[in-house]
């Protein structure tokens, strides 16, 4: 066997009343290198990784751990085995300084006092080596930004002295220019020999960072220790889902360019966030927006929602304005949104499939205040067939559902009573109030694998070919390029450029979003809503 | 119901309703869970009754003794029954009522005033009944609009509610001179005392509000997760607003109750009402984080109570040993909750969550 070999999974199997989550996964992690897991949602990647914290216990199979077999009867045990987990979801304590959250767990003490100059000294030390010295040691962690906090968690990996560190989509959290720096760190833990399993759904990270990637799919290994760099998307694809597909991007239907547009909004501003934003969507147009985190995009979406209360400027769909600050009176104009965090924002979590199906809408169902389960459930069932909802009973929890699933629901809720193409008439009129005309999408395919991925690209361009405006939001470029009739790009607040989708490309953008070579001040002026902005300014 | 949860993923989920399948479903309740847990709490109330029948055979051998003892309890239970289905709406609305029993006391008092009882028994009823609902407008306006935590909130509402009854009533206890009034919790229709069949009109009505109508779901999701419900389109102020003045309107029907079986009112009656409409709401499985309950279970929660205390009365045992043994209860109650739906592994892994 490889001398290098610090992990060796065969054949482990976890199952959960009702789901076999792990069905025989095999891994192999060296030390110094990054694994990349690469799964679709559901593939068990989460199930594995709580396998190794020490989170669950395999029902059988073997893990070996520096050569000897093991099984971690707590996080704390692995913890101290050598084995830190970074979660998705960073488990700080918001409340407590960097240095405790860092040791939190195993202060240096002395006769039960902690040793507080001590800690932060070693803190210091360790977010040294991090090279993030100029983090305080004594800072509350809920003033740090996203990036700064999973430095901490980093910080607290190391402080177990830890041989292997699980990262759990690390990237998702962060903006471009702190991914770099990740990969920076990354490369520094594993050149000192500490090993890292990488989980990510960014194809471009797993060729940049990764040294070897073992694929899951169905609780299964379906490839173990393919090199990272060499291997070709479609072959990892494949191995993923069984089937080839990459992110291929419906056609186009162009959207006629004389209809009155469907959302006018002008002069849009709101201090801080973003100002004097103005643009249109018309009906069957889908309209992207491209820009970090932090450019003001989805307070933008959600104050074209409602969701939040313009300082200035008029939203106006179908000509008509909207209240400002009322989401209440979007929704009845016919404005869905999709919001960023599907959990946080979107979802009832134990409720069934169908109540989440018809949140916006139930009290169209009624009669005289009683709510109809049946009718909205039937009509859910409806959605969900033409969502390809897995599974498509409309009585389970949304909890259930994968992330893909879990979106469907999100974008789902919007399509209740509005037809499908070939849908009668009768049909339409079924259903009472204003059907949905304007789609606003954010980060719509975020956390979301790639089959689910590909069916929410084909109904996003369904759907504005069925006539609805779309106005979506994505951090990841080709997606706004490959999606959009027209993009237009926001830095610091402001809509920098706007141009039809397939006249940019990726490079340009990413060098637009991220102050990039162009001159802003002439570009911003442009707010042709022809969609026929021309040339490069550079 | 049935059909949908053990159809086989390929099938249409839900056939198309006639009109004797749709009329079942309105009556079929929507969750599993709940009728398991409402089950568990019947097997308790069968468990106080049998331990009843234990140790006093002779009481329990008159049917005519067991009937009215019966009465008796459902009795007991009647206004703190009433005010636990608008706390249990509040709760699943994602708030909590602290002042139920200050605002019973407040509405008690007020509608026994020499002034009110002028009106007649119809105004004593109409005064309590917009004390309550004017008492709870304000806890929810406090909340909604002027964002207070609800614990705050109606924890201010409590003390102020106690005072303003004391200052009203110069803390003499008010005798009622309504025969009506009083007579409400002696009357019997059909045989079942008046208390007990209000009791049971507005456990029904809460049950319909809540798994029936717009304004229950609106509830659920307010609580269940607030910004996906105003994402939604669903004005979660208003509807905090409405699910404490829902509140206050079952404490102002409570106060009437109590000020019926007492025949007057003073400001320290229903004294620590709000802990019981809490606990008893929590026992019926409605979740303290707000999304989640039932009418049902805290029904079951309130009649565990009083059962209790019906049991250590005819035993002649003290309060103060009657009151360890509720809160014996209480932790018992939610212990085999959350026992009956984690797994025996996760009990055990319970640290091991990361």
């Amino acid at each position: 066997m490889d001398d290098n070999v610090i992990l060796k999974l065969t054949d482990v199997v976890k199952t959960f009343p009702g789901v076999r989550a792990l069905d025989g996964v095999q891994l192999e992690v060296r030390a110094g290198e990054v694994h990349c897991l690469l799964g679709q949602n559901g593939a068990g990647k989460s199930t594995l990784i709580k396998v190794l914290a020490g989170v669950h216990r395999p029902d059988s199979g073997n893990v070996e751990w520096l050569g000897k077999p093991v099984e971690f009867a707590n996080p704390q045990a692995a913890m101290r085995a050598g084995i830190a987990t970074i979660y998705q979801e960073l488990d700080l304590v918001d409340g407590l300084s960097v240095a405790e959250n860092a040791f939190l767990g195993h202060e240096p003490r002395r006769l039960g006092f902690i040793r507080r100059g001590e800690t932060a000294r070693r803190t210091r030390e360790i977010l040294g080596r991090l090279g993030h010295a100029e983090i305080p040691a004594r800072r509350p962690v809920h003033r740090l930004p996203s990036a700064g906090k999973q430095i901490v968690s980093m910080a607290r990996a190391l402080s177990h002295d830890a041989r292997l560190i699980i990262m759990d989509e690390p990237s998702a959290v962060l903006a471009h220019d702190e991914v770099g720096n990740l990969f920076r760190i990354i490369r520094e833990l594993t050149a000192a020999g500490i090993a890292v399993v990488y989980i990510s759904h960014r194809m471009e990270e797993i060729r940049e960072i990764g040294d070897r990637v073992t694929v899951l799919k169905d609780g299964r290994t379906t490839a173990a220790g393919l090199p990272a760099r060499d291997t070709p998307t479609r072959d990892l694809v494949t191995r993923m889902t069984g089937r080839t597909i990459e992110y291929v991007f419906p056609d186009r239907v162009h959207a006629d360019a004389g209809t009155a547009p469907l959302l006018d909004v002008t002069g849009l501003t709101r201090h801080g966030e973003f100002a004097d934003v103005s643009l249109t969507v018309r009906p069957g147009e889908i309209v992207g927006i491209a820009g970090l985190v932090g450019s003001g995009r989805s307070e933008l979406l959600e104050t074209i929602y409602g969701a939040r209360r313009a300082d200035a400027g008029t939203i106006r769909v179908g000509g008509r304005a909207l209240r400002p600050g009322s989401v209440g009176s979007a929704v009845r104009a016919g404005v869905g949104m999709a919001p960023e965090e599907r959990k946080s924002q979107a979802l009832l979590l134990d409720e069934p499939i169908y109540r989440n199906v018809t949140l916006a809408r139930f009290a169209r169902f009624a009669r005289g205040g009683f709510t109809r389960a049946g009718a909205e459930a039937s009509a859910s069932a409806d959605v969900a067939a033409r969502l390809d909802l897995r599974p498509p009973d409309v009585r389970r929890p949304v909890r259930q559902l994968s992330g893909g699933n879990q979106q469907k629901v999100v974008v789902g809720r919007w399509l209740v009573g509005t037809a499908a193409r070939n849908d009668s008439p009768e049909d339409q009129d079924r259903f009472g109030g204003t059907p949905t005309r304007l789609l606003i999408l954010d980060e719509p395919t975020r956390g979301v694998d790639v089959g689910a991925r590909s069916d929410l690209y084909q109904l996003i361009r369904d759907l504005a070919a069925a006539g609805l405006g779309v106005l979506l939001v994505s951090s990841e470029v080709p997606e706004v390029l490959g999606l959009s009739d027209r993009v237009l790009i926001m830095r610091e607040g402001s809509v920098i450029r706007e141009a039809p989708g397939g006249e940019l490309d990726e490079e340009a953008v990413l060098d637009m979003i991220m102050a990039g070579s162009l001159t802003t001040g002439a570009l911003a002026a442009e707010t042709d809503t022809t969609g026929t902005t021309e040339g490069e300014a550079a | 119901m049935k059909a949908t949860t053990t159809a086989d993923p390929g099938a249409h989920p839900v056939a198309k309703t006639d009109g004797g399948a749709s009329l079942r479903r309105w009556w079929t309740s929507e969750s599993n869970e709940f009728a398991g847990r409402n089950l568990g709490l019947l097997g308790v109330l069968v468990v106080l009754v049998i331990i009843g029948a234990v140790t006093r055979p002779d009481l329990y051998g008159d049917p005519e003794w067991v009937r009215n003892n019966v009465f008796t309890i459902l009795q007991q239970a009647s206004a703190i029954g009433v005010v636990t289905v608008g706390m249990t709406f509040v709760i699943i609305g994602g708030g909590i009522d602290l002042s139920v029993g200050a605002i019973m006391a407040l509405a008690g008092v007020w509608a026994t005033t020499l002034a009110t009882q002028s009106y007649g028994p119809g105004g004593m009823i109409f005064t309590a009944i917009v004390v309550g609902i004017g008492a709870g407008l304000v806890n929810g306006l406090l909340v909604s609009y002027g964002r207070l935590v609800p614990f705050i909130a109606t924890l201010a509402m409590m003390v102020a509610a106690r005072g303003l009854a004391a200052s009203i009533s110069g803390k003499q206890t008010q005798i009622s001179q309504s025969a009506v009034i009083n007579d409400i919790a002696t009357t019997k229709i059909l045989g079942v005392p008046l208390l007990i069949v209000i009791l049971a009109l507005v456990v029904a009505a809460g049950w319909v509000l809540l798994n029936r109508t717009t304004f229950g779901r609106r509830t659920i999701a307010v609580g269940g997760n607030p910004e996906a419900a105003r994402l939604a389109g669903i004005n979660v102020r208003v509807q905090t607003l409405l699910l404490y003045g829902l509140s206050g309107l079952c404490c102002g029907i409570g106060a009437i109750m109590l000020t019926a079986q007492a025949n007057s009112a003073q400001a320290a009656m229903a004294n620590l009402y709000e802990l019981d409409a809490i606990a008893a709401a929590i026992i019926g499985g409605t979740l303290l984080s707000g999304g989640r309950g039932t009418i049902i279970g805290a029904l079951f929660g309130v009649l565990v109570f009083s059962t209790i205390t019906n049991l250590f009365a005819i035993n002649g045992l003290s309060t103060e040993s009657q009151n360890m043994i509720k809160g014996g209860i209480i932790v018992a109650a939610v212990l085999i909750q959350q026992f009956r739906f984690g797994s025996l592994t996760k009990l055990f892994s319970r640290t091991a969550k990361p």
